[in-house]
């Protein structure tokens, strides 16, 4: 009986497997705006989901075989109304049996470490390729910072990484570090979340393999707006890559037309916590805005882009981020709009 | 069977002398100073029970939030606030009182004691207990002034470092967290010290360790577990209360500190608490399953070594919480292992379980529909566990959804779905009254089709990539219907626990008088009155088996001669 | 009477099973070693982490006195264990204050340390890593020396009032468990902070 047991088990386990499979959007490839894990676009992504596979079969098929054997139970040994009085017959244990569910668990679990001990060091242990693109991923309340450091320039919110392919492959080493609490990195098709944590730096790498845009969010609480510290990774061609990070490594548009609304940045508080490369505004503790317009989203992803979303965000934050470490400044109208003009500018 | 007359008449007809009746206020007086262990059995349960139910409309205001994208119901301070205080309570105001309920009625009546081994240490815990609550709720008004919701605290049940520190959260919240469970913890450390010294040293006559029932085995490893583990948690938050208060360094990372030690204290304390918080499930099950399906536990001896083994690697598996801190492929390997380690003792439990089940006469009263749901979710739980002890696989599912749907299935698959059958079980024990079977069938059926909404959903959520602790998702993110599904379900479920009210409180005035033994059972505790008297036993009972009753029933067949 | 048929024989076997007091308390013990453990782990992973002093070479001295007498006072309770089985009431009384007056003389070493510690060298447990951990782990020691000190003292006026009898001594010495728990936890402290983090 056993075996047939574990046939059928395995072959439900397989339906299982394919029902979630196909629950989670899986069949697409490349970027989608649900981040399934089941959707994989990167090469840890990819790998942990074959791994995922084949645990979900082998628990799948435990799960059939027992809930069956309950089932069973269940029909097959209930009381029935026409039963007599007498109790069953006692039996109060029996060796071998016992024996036998516990060297079949056992045996199970071999399997099961080795396949996930040999991931976890082809994980956290593969080779850097020389090739590959360095950034340092800084989490802020309730923001992301990327640094490319051998580019020379800073970014933030949306993390700009070039194409790999598995022939030559250039994947993205990020160095995570927090700036105050703790945060984690999880962009669930490109790869598995890392936290970054205050004093104890830690290191991840991406290798997608598909062009796009991929989403995600901050994975471990980090204060009032947790929810909205939304990621955005865009996987470029080379070409884009190329042509984006040229751009973001000049300095800040200067443009005359819009010299009051630089004036009011320069003059109010905003310059104490953002930078403006070429200009007197050099505050690190929000996010870069040399190239604000190059990015598709505002305040870590809680809204596009738009100049009239600009304009409201600088006046109320909480608005749209209620919580959020931008203070509302108390701009006039006038204020407002110079400024909103300065910083459409910014491209 | 059931109105088979029991031969133990003898301590039966000792009519125990009815309380005086006093008036309200005296009656009030005499559950505040009680030091009997039946009174503070109660007294915990009606804690833990009244703060399932607030713990419970905190996360239906959670699940309304929810239900909807761009939801405007919560703001984020106060869903934060809610998730935080839904966490704590259940874990600590919940959970641990449960385990205490339990042990103080049954662990005595069990072994055929007169009390617990220290009466007024058991009240002291009790009160420690009630009081830490009160002091946690009081947040609400002290932790910030009194505007809006007032300010509980909003840091997560795991209060990571750094988060916790005056710099990230100001005002007194987090303050009453740490205090409060300071004060539950040394209210667990007593009541733990009482069970293990009332189970070694308070068993009647002939009762060996090996012959004490599953349940009082269950409690005897739970305590022993909570003593080594509500420990550290006490010492973390000592630390932070220093951090907070004193200007300590230990977890401001500006000085030096390490936001990985809280990580690996709060987990040292953790994950053990999983298990704390499960066996009393496990210990009902192992009374209920026996006397429902007509048959003497299956492998009690191995049920025995499972439970040491289990409580013993559980001290050694904290850090699957931590996979994703970034510690080193070794570590990460040697916690994939302990951990998966965990499924096998487990496993055999299912196992005698279902073998007890095997071949017996299934009398399917509520407890018994509870114990089984118990099993079927149980053995989800454990199966998702493996999944999740797979670091590389958990890299994508810790802190999503799934982990929620995961230990959700442990803590109400398993363990509120077994306290609801052991209350179905052992209710009549303690007001002499049986609940309503109807509506028992009914508490069981809604919940059992909520839960399942709610939770088995929850899984494919955390798969599409939501994390935990948000309050809120933009609707493009494609979570919307799955979430709408999660919170209906939840509401299915409160019904269900409303009905379970209704059923609890109709019986203790209009329920069938319940006699000695409703259930036919075989441990000492149904062998004395329906409720029994403050001295338990008119005489010190002396047993031969693990099934006293058993052998009395079935004086041609007795349990002792296969022992 | 008895509610369960007797099985001749049954109730003449010894039916012996430990004292609830001990029990209870070694379950105490183990509790608290817990609570010490992690304070001595946390004081382990922060030697030397510090970012600024001073540090636990320019300021501790190694209190070997205090420590000789906090030590010997295990042997006096133990003397005063074996008195009040003996039923020497009178000699108990004087190894019981003999191993009060020894806490009290550690208690005051602590003190004279700490005092030169903050006044001195400007030590104090928000000025680094080290002040945090030596603080609160050499505290937290203190402070059982001190609750030890309340009971033994309790103990001491019962004698005073002659309440104290052989029979107590069962519980004479549950509470000595508690006092040589104390000083073993002293040992491990003292290894960790004055020869290891030094």
């Amino acid at each position: 009986m056993f075996p047939e047991w574990l046939r059928a088990g395995r072959v439900t386990g397989l339906a299982f497997t394919l029902a979630v499979f196909l629950s989670s959007h899986a069949l697409a490839e490349g970027p989608q705006s649900t981040p399934s894990i089941f959707a994989p676009a990167s090469t840890p992504a990819i790998d942990t989901y074959h791994l995922s596979l084949f645990v979900l079969q082998i628990t799948g098929a435990i799960f059939v075989t027992v809930a069956g054997i309950l089932l069973y139970v269940i029909i097959r040994f209930r009381a029935r109304d026409d039963d007599d009085d007498r109790e069953p017959a006692q039996v109060y244990g029996s060796n071998q049996v016992e024996l036998a569910w516990t060297v079949i668990p056992v045996l199970i679990v071999v399997v099961l470490f080795l396949t996930t001990a040999r991931l976890i060091f082809a994980i956290q242990d593969a080779p850097k390729p020389s090739a590959a693109l360095e950034v340092t991923a800084v989490g802020h309340q309730f923001w992301w910072e990327f640094r490319y450091p051998r580019q020379g320039f800073v970014a933030a919110n949306e993390l700009h990484v070039p194409l790999s392919n598995t022939s030559h492959p250039s994947p993205t080493y990020l160095d995570l570090l927090s700036a105050d609490v703790n945060h984690s990195f999880w962009v669930p098709q490109l790869a598995g979340k890392i936290d970054l944590i205050p004093n104890h730096p830690n290191d991840m790498w991406i290798d997608p393999l598909y062009p796009g845009l991929y989403v995600g969010q901050c994975a471990q609480f980090c204060g009032v707006q947790h929810a909205k510290m939304l990621l955005r990774v865009y996987v470029d061609t080379p070409e884009q890559f190329a042509a984006w990070a040229s751009n973001q490594a000049k300095p800040g548009v200067q443009d005359p037309a819009v010299a009051a609304g630089r004036r009011v940045f320069e003059t109010e508080a905003c310059m104490n916590c953002h930078t403006v490369i070429g200009t007197a505004a050099t505050g690190r503790f929000g996010p870069d805005l040399t190239h604000l317009m190059s990015r598709d989203t505002l305040a870590s992803g809680a809204m596009l882009n738009t100049k009239e979303n600009l304009r409201q965000w600088i006046k109320n934050p909480d608005s749209f981020k209620p919580g959020s470490l931008m203070p509302a400044m108390q701009l006039s109208n006038d204020q407002l709009d110079q400024v909103t003009a300065y910083l459409a500018t910014l491209r | 069977m059931a109105d088979r007359t029991l031969p133990i008449d003898g301590s039966l007809d000792l009519t125990p002398p009815r309380e005086q009746e006093g008036t309200l206020l005296e009656t009030l007086h005499s559950w505040v100073i009680t030091v009997d262990h039946k009174k503070l059995g109660l007294m915990y349960m009606m804690l833990a029970i009244f703060f399932l139910l607030v713990a419970g409309a905190e996360v239906i205001c959670i699940r309304i939030q929810l239900a909807w994208p761009d939801n405007h119901f919560l703001s984020p301070q106060v869903f934060n606030r809610l998730f935080t205080m839904h966490g704590t309570t259940m874990v600590f105001l919940v959970g641990i009182p449960l385990v205490f309920g339990f042990a103080n009625y049954i662990v005595p009546l069990q072994l055929g004691a007169r009390d617990m081994a220290f009466p007024r240490l058991n009240a002291f815990s009790f009160w420690m207990t009630a009081f830490g609550a009160l002091l946690l709720y009081y947040s609400f008004i002290g932790g910030g002034g009194l505007y809006g919701l007032g300010n509980a605290p909003d840091v997560t049940w795991w209060a990571y470092a750094p988060l916790t520190a005056r710099a990230f959260s100001p005002g007194h919240a987090t303050d009453y967290w740490a205090l409060a469970l300071i004060v539950t913890g040394f209210g667990t450390l007593g009541g733990a010290i009482n069970v293990i010294a009332t189970v070694i040293s308070m068993r009647c006559r002939g009762m060996t360790l090996m012959r004490m029932p599953l349940f009082a085995w269950l409690m005897l490893v739970d305590s022993g577990l909570l003593l080594v583990t509500i420990t550290p948690l006490t010492a973390a938050q000592i630390m932070l209360v220093i951090d907070r208060y004193l200007g300590g360094r230990f977890f401001d990372t500006q000085a030096g500190g390490s936001a990985v030690l809280w990580f690996h204290f709060f987990w040292i304390f953790g994950h053990p608490e999983v298990y704390v918080l499960v066996f009393p499930a496990f210990a009902i099950a192992s009374e209920v399953i026996p006397v429902f399906s007509r048959k003497a536990i299956f492998g009690y001896p191995a049920m025995v070594a499972a439970s040491v083994g289990i409580a013993f690697v559980s001290l050694g598996v904290w850090a699957h919480h931590m996979f994703t801190v970034g510690m080193t492929s070794a570590s990460n390997t040697f916690f994939v292992l302990s951990t998966m380690l965990v499924g096998i003792p487990t496993g055999i439990k299912i196992f005698n379980w279902l073998a007890t089940m095997w071949g017996g006469k299934i009398r399917f009263a509520t407890p018994m529909l509870f114990c089984t749901a118990f099993l079927f979710q149980f053995l989800a739980a454990g199966l998702t566990g493996i999944m999740l002890s797979v670091a590389p696989w958990n890299w994508q599912l810790h802190n999503s959804y799934f982990v929620i749907a995961h230990f959700h299935y442990v803590l109400v698959g398993a363990i509120v779905f077994n306290v609801f059958a052991g209350i179905y079980y052992w209710l009549p024990k303690a007001t002499g009254r049986m609940m309503n079977e109807k509506l028992g069938k009914w508490h069981f059926w809604l919940f059992f089709i909520g839960f399942h909404i709610t939770f088995d959903t929850m899984h494919f959520v955390g798969f599409q990539g939501m994390p935990r602790w948000i309050y809120t998702y933009s609707a493009d993110r494609g979570w919307n219907h799955l979430n709408l599904v999660i919170s209906v379900g939840g509401m299915i479920q409160a019904v269900a626990v409303l009905i379970f009210a209704y059923n609890l409180i109709t019986s203790l005035f209009r329920g069938k008088i319940a006699g000695n033994d409703p259930w036919d059972a075989w441990t000492l505790e149904w062998s004395t009155s329906s409720p029994p008297p403050a001295y338990n036993f008119a005489t010190d009972p002396v047993v031969q088996s693990r099934r006293p009753l058993w052998d009395l029933k079935h004086p041609e067949d007795p349990d002792w001669r296969y022992e | 009477m008895s509610a369960i048929p007797i099985v001749p024989g049954v109730n003449e076997q010894a039916w012996n099973l430990p004292s609830r007091g001990r029990v209870g308390m070694y379950c105490l013990i183990i509790g608290e070693s817990a609570i010490f453990t992690i304070f001595v782990v946390a004081y382990v992973f922060y030697i030397g982490k510090s970012l600024y002093g001073p540090t636990p070479e320019q300021v501790l001295d190694v209190p070997i006195f205090n420590t000789i007498c906090l030590l010997s006072s295990s042997v006096t309770i133990w003397l005063a264990e074996r008195a009040i089985e003996r039923n020497s009431i009178r000699t108990f009384g004087l190894w019981w204050a003999a191993t009060i007056v020894l806490g009290l003389v550690f208690l005051t070493g602590t003190g004279i340390e700490w005092h030169r510690l903050i006044y001195h060298d400007g030590l104090t447990i928000s000025t680094n890593l080290f002040g945090t951990t030596f603080y609160s782990l050499v505290g937290l020691h203190a402070t059982h020396v001190v609750v030890g000190l309340s009971m033994l003292l309790l103990v001491l006026i019962f004698v005073f009032t002659g309440h104290v009898r052989q029979e107590h001594s069962e519980r004479i010495q549950v509470l000595a468990l508690y006092w040589h728990f104390v000083d073993a936890v002293w040992v491990i402290v003292f290894t960790v902070v004055y020869i290891v983090g030094r």
